[in-house]
């Protein structure tokens, strides 16, 4: 395959934020919003071109008898650190790549035509769409990665244009905290990241994900076997990777920057902290799969941690008041359905069939994700407030918003025919193939789900109908510009279901065909119904269920509703143990013992000439007693001596 | 004499020395120090290219010429380059050119370039010398203007600062001239024989391994006083806090490479035996540096000594990366060196021209600037996410080439320095994004800012410069990493006997 188009999807994006950025503010708002959506609609045909060529063209670059390989189109030297470990940029196309290259380009487009849009009176918007396209740059650089060090490369662009985009509002200070919380926490898990690269780097003297995941056996036996604290290196490296994904994927516990990070404009929470950005640590273990397989107690870690952090969220969706919250609570537990998939994924088990369900549930759940933000966005556009408590009754104003929202809703609930249904299904199979516990565990938090959702979705949409009156206009749907992407995604999350993925995704490249469980899907959707019944019946109309529940057991919605003091903990550890118990007592140190220490010898040495100035007094007679004194203890020395 | 091109790096500036003394108003002098500056930028790029096409002709340096200049000591005035030396000198032009668009409006003009002119020579001078004794001299020539710099031209404290830096490099030359006389009298093994010149006492290779313990130490302070190495760092902030925006920027940009370069160049280069054993124990300095700098710079409040303790931090992470004694390691080394100094430029030209307008440093009494002047701001933004490395700056390939580097080591000694010295990245994000919080963004703190201007055409002028560079290290590394890991693969390798 020709190098142009790949490179072209690259560089598109990257010419725009440097136009966008040194040039936009001679620009009028139409002019800027018009080059960002052009030139994020050439990158998506073009990268659904490619897409479609590596899925369907037959090329023997990307198939060989029904099994897909993967093909580096470009690999350019960047930075060569010794011979073999050199950083390379390129693009790598395999069925991952391939389908992330539909999905953020469809996502980012939709961002894009519909911010035209939402930030249309909003200063800065030049700025807005410079951003934007950074953002894309790095996470398509991110995703076709050819080696792990082109990842991290991309990984922290990836981090710094997040950290733009949720600051975009610079004067509030809400805004300026979240977006610091954002970078510094998930900065602290790239420092696991990194240490996990140098680790697997220095053993395996490769940066390449095609060495790294070709043979994994060779890299295993490459650590020649050695451990540390009872655990072999490469499971070390591994979890120290996974680390990395842990922090940008708002695994618990560093979850804590994601729900803060909703202080950013609504369409970039829905591109960057729902349906692209956020599933990067699912991408990373998925492109590192192979070489997971070889470490139980990674893949185990990793089921462990996304099990715990989808029931946590789940719990605390229910508690949310903000409606931005609800959806990044519910993200972090359907990213965490995605972890747990994959950390139960085993060739055994249906070939991998967790893998599949993985990337399955990555691609709906980016179209559902995305939907439900777009569709917050166009209700907080309307009432002017992010709070359900402001909204209620809101079907009969909103109608396309309402039934695109739905839809949404169903999706992630896991109601057939919508897409959500299909993905989740698998996940639960997965689970259940490996383990009865995790499959049990996993189906409570599928029906929590749908509660949570269709909490929000009753409260918002019928429960009570306050006055509206005070407002300038009744609240009303959005114009095409940010009703299009809703309609848009709304059909995709109607049908992305039936895209027979095992065919296209799946471990090893092989192609199977994918059938539902019976047993699995009826009960799971039993139990999703079930969430949606009990959020009916508590919210369909005004009523004292909701509070009386939760007075029951006060202390649990207490907690749930403050995160369960996370954010406390942290504020905690950071505020009074590093930096007053650190870094202050450091500071003190360094200007009063170290440099008071410097400054002493100045004034020893002031003290000390001061001291002894008085000698040099310039009266004779005090030199002659002083020659006289000394004449005499020589003299004495010398007698003692020669005696 | 004049056939040699290295020879320029100090008759131009002695030339703009005698144009400044020549000026007859502002105008004049700052066509000057342009001019001037302009011509030694040039004449490096020229100096890179004709390096490029040379270097492969097997010699450990290039240009190599001596004049005799004191015959019975054996003093000679030496001059030669590799890919490091030359590296340094691009990056001391450019400082100096955009140090020069700086100080466009400062007072008692003549004076003032005067000594930052022979300051320069001082650090050219250096960086082209490989006559120990002549090199030393123009180290002194290069410290002692700063006392009369800061202590005319500077704020606050400003006696006080100018005193103790000076006194503490002094200090630091004391122990420097004790370790440079120890290595004359060992530079070979017939008194007659004896020399300055480093290329010869490396062939000479006659410093026995007992000496070497002792000298080593002694020149490794010396030089690293001047690189910040903890406990000797004191001197920087206050220092800083207190030197005007161009002597700050040469200061940090240059005149602490020198402490650095001077670590390679003559304590591990000279005594490779004895910096094999004892680098562990200045391993532990330097790694202390490195994390004690970051976490003192999160609590300061003064926008100079936030950068003068990050400073510390990335000047420590220099000599940590210098020990490991690898080519990766001491190739990010110098590309750490070269990316601190134009990023710590551009923060102390931004905090000048900051500083300028509030007239305060103080980043409680800021706010919200990005609003008031969005291109100083943006340019500082930039500084910062070089400075805590995002990839496409210069701070994050150089980090990485030392990290990579630092992990060849299979031990766990230098495995934990070097995940200490991993962790800074995270603290470094943690300060410089709670600068950019308070001082950038945010509400207007001071009603009074609203009526500030933004960068006028020579500030621009200086800090797009500054940017540019930065910039281009970070994207298109491997150019620099060539050029400097080049220099170590024939002749370090046959010293250290390393990989």
């Amino acid at each position: 395959m020709d190098f142009i188009i790949p490179l072209l999807i690259l560089a598109i994006p990257l010419f725009n934020f440097l136009l966008l950025g040194i040039g936009g503010v001679k620009m009028s708002h139409r002019l800027a919003g018009t080059i960002g959506c052009i030139g994020m609609g050439t990158v998506l045909v073009l990268s659904y071109y490619t897409a479609f060529n590596y899925f369907f063209s037959g090329n023997e670059a990307f198939i060989i008898d029904g099994v897909r390989k993967a093909a580096t189109i470009f690999n350019v030297t960047w930075l060569e650190f010794t011979k073999n470990l050199v950083i390379k940029l390129g693009f790598l196309l395999d069925p991952i790549s391939a389908m992330m290259l539909i999905v953020i380009p469809t996502i980012s487009f939709m961002v894009h035509v519909y911010s035209l849009g939402y930030m249309k009176d909003e200063k800065g918007f030049q700025r807005y769409y410079a951003f934007l396209s950074l953002f894309s740059f790095s996470m398509l650089g991110l995703v076709v990665a050819t080696n792990i060090f082109q990842m991290y490369i991309f990984w922290e662009l990836v981090g710094a244009s997040s950290y733009l985009l949720i600051g975009f509002f610079y004067t509030l200070p809400s805004a300026v905290s979240a977006s610091k919380k954002a970078f510094i926490v998930t900065r602290f898990a790239d420092l696991g990241f990194l240490i996990g690269i140098l680790i697997l780097s220095f053993y395996t003297q490769t940066f390449n994900f095609a060495d790294l995941t070709n043979n994994p056996q060779n890299v295993l036996l490459s650590t020649g076997g050695a451990t540390f604290l009872g655990g072999s290196v490469l499971t070390w490296a591994l979890v120290l990777i996974f680390t990395g994904g842990m922090g940008k994927s708002a695994m618990m516990p560093l979850h804590i920057w994601l729900p803060d990070a909703m202080e950013g404009p609504t369409p970039v929470s829905a591109l960057i902290h729902a349906a692209t950005m956020v599933v990067a640590g699912v991408y990373l273990v998925a492109r590192m799969f192979p070489l997971y397989l070889m470490e139980e107690f990674a893949l185990q870690f990793i089921t462990v941690v996304g099990a715990i952090t989808a029931l946590y969220a789940a719990i605390v969706a229910c508690t949310q008041i903000d409606i931005k919250r609800v959806l990044a609570f519910s993200t972090i537990s359907q990213i965490a359905f995605m972890m747990v998939s994959l950390g139960v994924a085993r060739p055994e088990h249906h070939e991998a069939l967790g893998y599949m369900a993985s990337m399955f549930h990555l691609f709906t759940h980016a179209m559902f994700k995305a939907l439900l933000f777009l569709g917050a966005g166009a209700l907080i556009h309307a009432v002017h407030s992010n709070n359900y408590t402001a909204m209620g009754g809101l079907r009969k104003y909103m109608p396309i918003t309402h039934w695109t929202f739905l839809i949404g809703c169903l999706a992630i609930a896991g109601i057939p025919p919508f897409s959500g249904f299909f993905s989740k299904d698998e996940i639960l199979s997965a689970c259940y193939s490996q383990s009865m516990f995790w499959g049990v565990w996993m189906s409570i938090v599928a029906g929590m789900t749908a509660f949570y959702m269709f909490r929000l979705y009753f409260l918002i949409f019928w429960w009570d109908t306050p006055d509206y009156s005070h407002h300038h206009h009744k609240p009303h749907d959005p114009k095409f510009a940010m009703s299009f992407p809703l309609l848009f995604l709304a059909t995709v999350s109607v049908f992305a279901g039936f895209i027979p993925f095992g065919e296209f995704v799946t471990w090893n490249g092989h192609e199977y065909t994918i059938h539902l469980n019976t047993v699995i899907a009826v009960t799971s959707v039993v139990i999703a119904l079930l969430g949606i019944g009990a959020a009916y019946v508590m919210y369909s109309k005004k009523n004292e269920w909701p509070a009386r529940l939760a007075g029951l057991v006060p202390w649990l919605w207490t907690a749930a509703h403050h995160r369960f003091y996370w954010d406390e903990i942290y504020l905690f550890i950071t505020h009074k143990i590093i930096f007053n118990g650190i870094c202050r007592p450091i500071a003190w140190f360094d200007r009063h013992i170290i440099d008071g220490t410097m400054d002493g010898f100045a004034y020893i040495t002031n003290k000390a000439s001061v001291a002894i100035k008085g000698f040099q007094s310039g009266k004779v007679q005090m030199y002659v007693w002083w020659y006289l004194i000394g004449a005499l203890l020589l003299g004495a020395i010398t007698a003692v001596c020669w005696m | 004499m004049f056939s040699n091109i290295l020879i320029y790096f100090v008759v131009i500036p002695l030339l703009m020395l005698a144009g400044v003394a020549l000026s007859r108003n502002i105008k004049q002098i700052r066509a000057v120090a342009v001019v001037g500056s302009l011509a030694l930028t040039t004449l490096s790029v020229y100096l890179l290219c004709s390096y490029l096409a040379l270097r492969g002709n097997g010699e450990a340096m290039q240009f190599v010429e001596k004049w005799d200049w004191f015959k019975p000591l054996h003093i000679q005035l030496a001059v030669g380059v590799d890919g490091i030396s030359v590296a340094m000198l691009i990056l001391s032009s450019i400082i100096l050119l955009t140090g020069s668009f700086a100080s466009w409006k400062i007072e008692q003009p003549k004076a003032f370039f005067l000594w930052l002119i022979l300051l320069s020579t001082g650090v050219f001078g250096f960086f082209i010398s490989v006559d120990l004794f002549t090199m030393f001299m123009f180290y002194e020539v290069a410290l002692i203007p700063m006392y009369l710099l800061i202590g005319v031209w500077g704020s606050g404290n400003k006696n006080y600062s100018a005193m103790k830096l000076t006194l503490m490099l002094m200090g630091g030359s004391a122990f420097l001239m004790l370790g440079l006389i120890g290595i004359y009298y060992h530079s070979a093994a017939n008194p007659a024989d004896y020399t300055w010149n480093i290329l010869e006492i490396v062939k000479n290779g006659s410093i026995s391994k007992g000496w070497q313990y002792f000298l080593f130490p002694m020149t490794f302070v010396g030089f690293g006083v001047l690189g910040a190495m903890f406990p000797f760092h004191t001197w920087s902030p206050d220092g800083h806090a207190s030197a005007p925006t161009a002597v700050s920027m040469l200061h940090a940009g240059v005149l602490m490479k020198l402490g650095g370069y001077g670590c390679f160049r003559v304590a591990i280069y000279l005594m490779p035996e004895a910096a094999h054993d004892l680098a562990w124990i200045f391993l532990i300095l330097t790694g202390i540096s490195v994390v004690y700098g970051a976490f003192s710079a999160c609590v300061q409040n003064d926008l100079k000594y936030i950068n003068a303790y990050s400073s510390v931090s990335h000047c420590g992470l220099v000599l940590f990366a210098i020990l490991m004694l690898n080519t990766t390691a001491m190739t990010g080394a110098i590309m750490q060196m070269l990316s601190h100094g134009l990023m710590t430029a551009l923060f102390f030209a931004l905090i000048g021209m900051i500083y300028g307008r509030t007239h305060t440093r103080d980043i409680r009494l800021m706010g919200g600037l990005m609003k008031i002047m969005p291109f100083l701001a943006v340019c500082y933004v930039i500084a910062g996410m070089a400075s805590l490395g995002l990839p496409g700056l210069s701070g994050f390939v150089a980090e990485m080439t030392i990290f990579v580097g630092s992990f060849e080591h299979a031990d766990w000694f230098h495995r934990a320095f070097t995940i200490v010295a991993c962790s800074s990245i995270v603290t470094t994000a943690v300060y410089i994004l709670r600068v950019v919080g308070k001082l950038l963004l945010g509400p207007v703190q001071d009603e009074h800012h609203l009526s500030l201007t933004d960068a006028t055409w020579w500030e621009r002028t200086s800090t797009v410069t500054l940017i540019l560079c930065v910039a281009a290290i970070g994207c298109f590394p491997n150019f620099f990493a060539d050029l400097i890991k080049f220099t170590f693969s024939p002749q370090i390798f046959s010293v250290l006997g390393m990989n």
